[in-house]
């Protein structure tokens, strides 16, 4: 079967109430003892086989954390975290780095394929034209808990001159790359967050599209949290010089467990002189039950670099997991005439909390950014927009439009929206736009009329409300999310 | 056959429908008509299953089939179309994508195959044309910046595409020019037939012109007053409903 169309009928078979990825892979794992110090770091690093200077790296980060604390400016609550009870390393044990897909545990490759995953690399539609096929290939690097246990399609790319790898095998193989960049978009200290990621993190994607190069395929990582009490902590760097394009999709689930699970990622994208990078997530972490027990706790920090003049990164998100989530991907338009694309659905059912949104910092001359975020709560959720659009001295001519809308569903939850505009150059426009709406009872009433349950009726008019955000997914994704709207707003009317 | 017997319903409490018995056999087209604010409206809510309203008594029973015990989507299922007399907007959906869901829906409950997206748009497309609608009202949002005579339109080709048995038309001729008028006209004739029935609610006479209903009823403060042979229709269009209601009190 095409894997696109494997993906989707997963997804169709998991319809109807519940969380559907919530199962439990039973693998032996290779396990750290529980709690944070230098010691698990030093471990950590022993694992990965790093280099010096990459330990070091490390251990700045722990010595920053250690005077850092949690940020409590978000508009979300959940109990203190205790960082001491958590393992920090997790992976499947296994014979030292699978070469191909035929080492990779069985047990793995089930796992990944029960997510409707493609981890297995062949012609998504067989009888059609190569050159079409190519295009809608997607190369996938799967990490499971804190180790990527096998990325596809790497040979197709490493003809293109493209690097697409685990990023603890990019700090062995392309240090120079690795060193030049990292944490040159998130500072090891920028946050308490990204500060502890940048201690202890133990995997996630390196991609470097060399100059000129249009990345054959879709990139996507998949990451899966399977362990107890372990946090996931994942890293990805994303480089793409003057004048390549690349577009990359992350997606990733949990079990379901009655406890909290922590997941601090960091992700880091550079876009040097005219060069595009389209940033698109699907995430569906275990958001808890319906009382608000267990579920993930999301907080992200995901920053792009525009360094180049003309470049281009566009985020394009939909959050319909975790218990919490905290994240704003953000822009740094430096390169004159550079362009920032922020497009999100947040979706929040039951005792969710979201706090997201976007940064926009405008330095560049003639500097254009777009925001459009939809957020949808249902249940006793609480949805919250916070945005901030910062035009610098430079930024002579620089644009920003915001569109914020809130859809409301009962009337238990709330919708929040938070913009902040600085703008320090007269000739810069900044413009925001912002409606809240509910869906109308009689909407519901003529959709079912016609024939829709009430469910399916919520769905079409939630993808209709959200469709200027998901006809910026990649096609194959964006049925995906469709679905996966519809699931998540489950037992959300009536 | 749709049997109809001493249905009362209120809204927020208050009784709108007082004892309603109609019954229109298979096969058959009856009018409804009735000044403003009489009930008219409530009926067709009442009969597919809006929530707000609250039956207070009397029963509906459909081909045998109790209706007021469904969901407005079982009764959908179970054939039953209203065309409102002020159709739903909903921004963002494209109308060949609710259409086909709708139907989709229908069919499944039904135990026959979905449509694919090619076998909708030809079958959409032809009724269409048959209605003489613009095709491109099928890419355009549910009702979205629709004029008033397009949104009424839209209700009738959904009806065509839906096929049901039971048809409730509330004031689908208002608003419709004189050509829109006879396409809808003729939209319903062609859908007559043994196993089709259909309640035309209509303030005027020139609809019944093209549409020969069976049997014509006056509804006035919640209940019929007056049932009569197609002629009754026109002689209201001459003489009013105030005699009529004066008679009934
Ligand atoms: N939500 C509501 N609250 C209070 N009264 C209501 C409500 N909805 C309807 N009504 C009343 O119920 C009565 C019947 O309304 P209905 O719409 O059925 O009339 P109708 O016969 O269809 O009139 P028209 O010919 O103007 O369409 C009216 O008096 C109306 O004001
Ligand atoms: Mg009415």
């Amino acid at each position: 079967m095409p894997a696109v169309t494997e993906t989707l009928d997963t997804v169709q078979s998991v319809t109807q109430s519940g969380y559907k990825w919530g199962f439990e892979t039973a693998i032996e794992m290779d396990l750290a003892p529980k709690g944070l110090n230098e010691d698990i770091i030093r471990l950590i690093s022993v694992r990965k086989q790093e280099p010096e200077w990459m330990l070091e790296w490390r251990l700045k980060a722990y010595a920053a954390w250690l005077k850092m604390e949690e940020p409590h400016w978000a508009r979300v609550d959940h109990p203190p975290i205790d960082y001491q009870d958590l393992h920090y390393y997790a992976a499947p044990k296994k014979k030292p780095g699978p070469k191909s897909l035929d080492e990779v545990d069985p047990e793995l490759l089930r796992t990944y394929e029960k997510l409707g995953i493609p981890l297995k690399e062949r012609a998504l539609l067989a009888g059609v034209d190569p050159d079409t096929v190519q295009q809608t290939q997607v190369a996938v690097d799967a990490v499971f808990d804190s180790v990527s246990v096998a990325t596809t399609f790497r040979e197709t790319l490493r003809k293109a001159g493209v690097i697409f790898c685990p990023i603890s095998e990019a700090v062995r193989e392309h240090p120079e790359l690795v060193q030049q960049y990292l944490g040159s978009v998130v500072p090891v200290a920028d946050n308490f967050f990204a500060a502890l990621n940048s201690a202890v993190f133990t995997d996630g994607s390196f991609v470097f599209i060399p100059k000129g190069v249009r990345c054959p395929m879709e990139l996507s990582t998949y990451f899966r949290i399977n362990a107890r009490s372990t946090g996931q902590f994942e890293r990805t760097l994303i480089i793409a010089e003057a004048g390549s394009h690349v577009s990359y999709l992350e997606g990733c689930t949990a079990p379901q467990r009655d406890e909290n699970q922590l997941h601090a990622a960091v992700v880091e994208l550079v876009a040097l002189d005219d060069a595009q990078i389209k940033y698109s997530t699907v995430q569906n972490w275990y958001p808890g039950d319906s009382e608000g027990k267990g579920g993930i706790y999301n907080f992200v920090t995901k920053r792009g670099a525009c360094r180049g003049a003309r470049s281009k990164i566009s985020w394009t998100q939909v959050e319909t997991g975790s218990a919490i989530t905290w994240k704003y991907p953000s822009c740094i338009l430096q390169g004159d005439d550079s362009v920032g694309e922020f497009y999100s659905v947040a979706v929040t059912n039951n005792y969710q909390q979201a706090d997201t949104g976007t940064k926009m910092i405008h330095i560049g001359k003639g500097t254009r950014s777009t925001i459009i975020s939809k957020g949808i709560s249902a249940g006793h959720s609480n949805n919250t927009y916070r945005g901030l659009v910062r035009m610098l001295p430079g930024a002579a001519h620089a644009r920003n439009f915001t569109q914020c809308d809130s859809l409301l569903i009962g009337d238990r939850c709330g919708a929040h929206t938070v913009p902040y505009i600085e703008s320090r150059n007269l000739t810069a426009k900044v413009e925001h736009e912002a409606t809240t709406s509910k869906i109308a009872e009689d909407q519901l009433f003529y959709c079912r009329q016609r024939g829709l349950s009430e469910e399916d009726a919520v769905g079409l008019i939630v993808n209709g409300f959200c469709k200027d955000v998901l006809k910026e997914l990649p096609m194959e994704f964006a049925v995906e999310a469709q679905k996966l709207l519809a699931v998540s707003l489950e037992g959300s009317v009536g | 056959m749709l049997d109809i017997r001493g249905l009362a319903a209120s809204i927020v409490g208050k009784p709108i429908l007082k004892g309603i018995d109609l019954t229109v056999p298979e096969g058959e087209v009856h009018a409804i008509m009735g000044p403003n604010g009489s009930g008219k409206s409530t009926l067709g809510y009442v009969l597919s299953g809006r929530e707000d309203y609250e039956v207070t008594a009397g029963s509906v029973t459909f081909n045998g089939i109790d209706l007021l015990g469904m969901e407005p989507e079982q009764r959908a299922a179970a054939g039953v179309f209203l065309a409102f007399q002020a159709p739903i907007e909903l921004p963002g959906v494209n109308n060949a994508n609710f259409l086909r869901t709708a139907l989709n829906a229908l069919r499944r409950s039904r135990g026959q195959d979905e449509l694919d997206a090619v076998q909708f748009l030809k079958l959409a497309r032809a009724e269409s044309k048959r209605l003489a609608m613009p095709e491109d009202m099928l890419k355009r949002n549910v009702n979205v910046g629709f004029s008033g005579g397009e949104k009424k339109r839209n209700e009738v080709l959904q009806m065509a595409i839906l096929r049901p048995k039971l048809a409730i038309l509330d004031e689908t001729d208002s608003g419709l020019d004189i050509d829109a008028l006879r396409i809808v006209a003729d939209g319903v004739n062609a859908l007559r037939g043994p196993d089709f029935s259909a309640l035309v609610i209509t303030h005027h006479q020139r609809l019944l012109d093209h549409l020969v209903p069976n049997r014509v009823h006056v509804l006035a403060h919640g209940r019929i007053v007056r049932s009569g042979g197609p002629e009754l229709a026109k002689e209201l269009e001459k003489s009013g409903y105030a005699g009529l209601i004066a008679e009934a009190a």
